[in-house]
């Protein structure tokens, strides 16, 4: 818990250092992708079908996007070149939910504080703007449709000031708090699901949400692009703006990096670490809200399954930078986006992806590994990631 | 300076006083109102005291008049809590059992109403529920009283129990799989161990790492080779039930604690064991001076980093106990993500047992307990929803880490890598 990084050291200087930066995240992944590939050896997969298919999975197939633009270019049909351009986009509609995952997560490390939680808080979330999205009714989309995002923040900001609150006030861990929420989070939906915002029928999902309420598309079907992938990209920008812009910003740094010299500072733990659960558990909602106002259109039974995890992983990849976090989050969006095809296609289970992750993780977390792995000499390693012992 | 002290102090223990006492009125009051005015008049309980198939001598059936039984409970809480305001108890472990005691007996007095419950098998299914929970508490003591977090417990018993249902499958014996779960458990633990005593690493995040990598390795296992493969790889069957011959006789307490598999021995056995090691060893010593004073232990010639490896390192067996526990040990076949949050509960066992093994085993008895009521619960058909009842072991740990209940602290050092 040494080393800690003061708000002032994490502004990149100049390009070189840049580079520099990214070598630990960019080597961390390709290792973990070199390992996944021995493991899909081990199982006894060809592993050229297995990242073929992720590839073109992720990215679409660039022969039939070369087709597509001929037809396109020659008859001004566009249907070749929609299914061409379909895994890509895809890709993007995977993202847009990890990107506010990831920034649940990484305004938590900002301020010292891990949240496990964003699992539970993006369920809720989906719920709060499933339940807003097909119970209110008669409200033109200019007004339902925001209604139906600001329900899913508030029920997700709820979800995560819990802890917060229980963190600052009593000192309870916020690792297993937030845990504890997300089973919570779980055994609450599978009551509601079962019974006040089941759907008439045999499935245990809520009812579509209307018209008004979706997030608007931007091509036919089954293209699901959406404006959903805007909005996380401007919440990004202004989590940024937050932390790096605003005097709260600072303080939630200061809390961050060093609670007992923000607090002779005369800053409020209190306020602070209740503030930023909030805002975390606020964004992980919301990430819930893209999916089902953008995507799905109900909620169903493990509606939020991994994002919490994957939400962790995303944020020490993007070292907890708003910037970091949408990079990160949309090379998940590939990876994932084109496991499920390598499911398909190849019979590689998708929890392989998971694997990945885990490894991702440590690598980041230890450069010293890569640092000896790579023989490289010196990479500056600058620790973005703190928690702290039980307790304090 | 010394009378400020301790003004301030008797004032807080009045408060203290003041709001224990109320809590127990409170409670009093309320199981009055919502269980003795919802039971009806001249209808008995009964609570079953034998349990088929079991060897113990029979004993009549413990037969109780309803109502009086739950307003009983409710004078004795609300007895309890003018005494407490008008004397004072002193106690806070007195209080918080008779809270404990007068509400759950008040509550199954109730539920079971004009029915019968069988309370030796609910205590006997609250040892089994609370034995992987006691083993994660386990698990955390020995390691966090050499001040390494382990938080990866979860993904060690996911790995571990995969490893020991498949090992027992493919060998026939149930025993290489407990071995080879153990060994799973102590080599996770190891690299736990390395990462963060050899890289420094965050103790939080390489737990986290931990989980996830062992959450998608099962379930990559599960869904390319278990699921395909049932009889070959996933069908190991459990271990016998073993009676101790002569203790399992014991009315009640024979069929509870005589009559059970080796992994739940193994538990109760490992709770004594190390709490002599832990406490009247040089061993213990030694794991306690690296744990609250690394420094000073380093001085007197102790090797902080040994001791910290060998701590996570048995910490990570007794996890791949906990592991061997869930297929081996109770259902004998591999389900994905089965450990369902045992792991992180066994944590919070660790801190309401305030680091102690005896401790750890008594809170992860109260969630196991907690845990098998809501079974029983579902049986009798109370009118509440099962899916709260199920939320109810999580909230009672978020209401135990607040630490009213008692702060729990933990050793100092706990969290936090030595550099020499």
């Amino acid at each position: 818990m040494s080393e800690t990084a003061t708000p002032s050291q994490t502004k990149t200087g100049n390009r070189s250092s840049l580079a520099q930066e990214l070598l630990v995240p960019v080597l961390a992944v390709v290792t973990g992708l070199i390992i996944g590939a021995i493991v899909i050896v081990a199982s006894g997969a060809n592993v050229f079908d297995a990242y073929g298919a992720l590839f073109t999975g992720s990215f679409g197939s660039p022969i039939r996007l070369i087709e597509g633009l001929q037809v396109y270019f020659s008859t001004g049909e566009t249907k070749e070149l929609l299914r061409a351009i379909y895994p890509f986009t895809e890709s993007l509609v995977t993202a847009t939910p990890y990107i506010f995952a990831g920034l649940s997560v990484a305004l938590g490390f900002r301020a010292g504080l891990f949240n496990i939680g964003a699992e539970g808080q993006f369920f809720i979330g989906a719920l709060c703007s499933a339940f807003v999205g097909y119970s209110v009714k008669g409200l033109p989309m200019i007004i339902h449709l925001p209604l139906a995002i600001l329900a899913g923040a508030l029920g997700g900001a709820l979800w995560g000031m819990i802890p917060g609150y229980l963190k600052a006030k009593f000192g309870a861990h916020e690792v297993v708090n937030t845990i504890m929420m997300n089973w919570i989070a779980f055994r609450l939906s599978d009551w509601l699901l079962n019974g006040p915002m089941k759907a008439s029928g045999f499935r245990p999902v809520t009812p579509n949400v209307l018209p008004t309420a979706e997030l608007p598309r931007f091509f036919d079907d089954p293209l699901r692009f959406n404006l959903g992938f805007f909005l996380a990209l401007l919440v990004a920008y202004l989590v940024y703006w937050f932390l790096f812009k605003t005097t709260t910003g600072f303080e939630i740094r200061s809390v961050g990096a060093n609670p007992d010299a923000a607090k002779y500072a005369g800053m409020s733990i209190v306020k602070n670490l209740v503030l930023v659960m909030a805002l975390a558990g606020g964004l992980a909602g919301m990430a819930g809200s893209a999916q089902v106002l953008g995507v799905d259109h109900w909620v169903g039974q493990g509606f939020s399954a991994g994002y919490g995890f994957d939400a962790i992983a995303l944020a020490l990849l993007g070292k907890s930078h708003p910037f970091g976090v949408v990079l990160s989050a949309l090379l998940f969006g590939f990876l994932r986006s084109g496991a499920t095809n390598m499911q398909s296609r190849a019979g590689i289970p998708i929890d392989i992806i998971s694997i990945i992750q885990g490894l991702v993780i440590v690598f980041i977390a230890a450069p010293a590994i890569i640092r000896w792995f790579y023989r490289i000499r010196s990479i500056k390693t600058e620790e973005t990631v703190l928690t702290r012992g039980w307790g304090k | 300076m010394t009378t400020t002290t301790m003004e301030l102090s008797t004032s807080a223990e009045k408060r203290k006083r003041i709001s224990y006492g109320m809590t127990l009125l409170v409670a009093g009051l309320l199981i009055y109102l919502l269980f003795g005015l919802t039971t009806q008049a001249g209808v008995s309980t009964t609570f079953g005291l034998n349990l088929a198939g079991s060897q113990a001598i029979e004993v009549s059936d413990l037969v109780v008049p309803a109502q009086l039984t739950v307003n009983l409970m409710a004078a004795i809480a609300a007895f309890a809590g003018a005494y407490q305001l008008a004397k004072g108890i002193r106690s806070t472990g007195w209080l918080i059992g008779i809270l404990a005691v007068t509400f759950v007996i008040a509550f199954l007095t109730w539920a079971a109403q004009d029915k019968s419950f069988n309370l030796t098998g609910m205590l006997g299914s609250s040892l089994v529920r609370a034995t992987p929970i006691a083993l994660a508490a386990l698990c955390g003591v020995i390691s966090e009283r050499s001040a390494v977090i382990n938080i990866g417990i979860e993904g060690i018993m996911l790995m571990s129990a995969q490893t020991a249902v498949v090992t027992a499958t493919v060998s026939g014996n149930l025993y290489v799989g407990l071995i080879a779960a153990i060994l799973v458990g102590a080599l996770v633990a190891a690299f736990h161990a390395y990462l963060v005593i050899r890289f420094k690493v965050d103790q939080v995040v390489s737990g986290v790492a931990i989980n996830i990598f062992g959450t998608g390795f099962t379930s990559f296992i599960s869904s390319r080779f278990l699921q395909k493969a049932t009889d070959a790889l996933n069908n190991s069957g459990t271990f016998p039930i073993i009676s101790i011959p002569g203790l399992s006789k014991i009315p009640i307490l024979g069929p509870v604690l005589f009559e059970n598999n080796i992994v739940i021995y193994l538990m109760i056995l490992l709770v004594v064991v190390m709490h002599i090691m832990l406490f009247y060893t040089p061993w213990g010593l030694r794991t306690r001076a690296v744990g609250e004073h690394p420094k000073a232990a380093d001085t007197l010639g102790i090797n902080v980093y040994l001791v910290r490896y060998v701590n996570v390192i048995l910490g990570g067996m007794i996890a791949g106990l906990g592991g061997a526990y869930f297929t081996i040990g109770s259902v004998g076949r591999f389900d994905e993500i089965m450990t369902a949050g045992k792991g992180f509960i066994g944590l919070a066992a660790m801190i309401f047992g305030k680091w102690n093994p005896i401790g750890a085993f008594t809170s992860s008895l109260i969630f196991g307990f907690a845990d098998s009521l809501q079974v029983k619960l579902q049986i009798l058909r109370v009118p509440i929803p099962s899916e709260f009842l199920l939320m109810a072991p999580y909230i009672v740990t978020m209401i135990i880490l607040t630490g009213v209940v008692g702060r729990a602290i933990p050793p100092a050092a706990d969290g936090q890598p030595y550099e020499k």
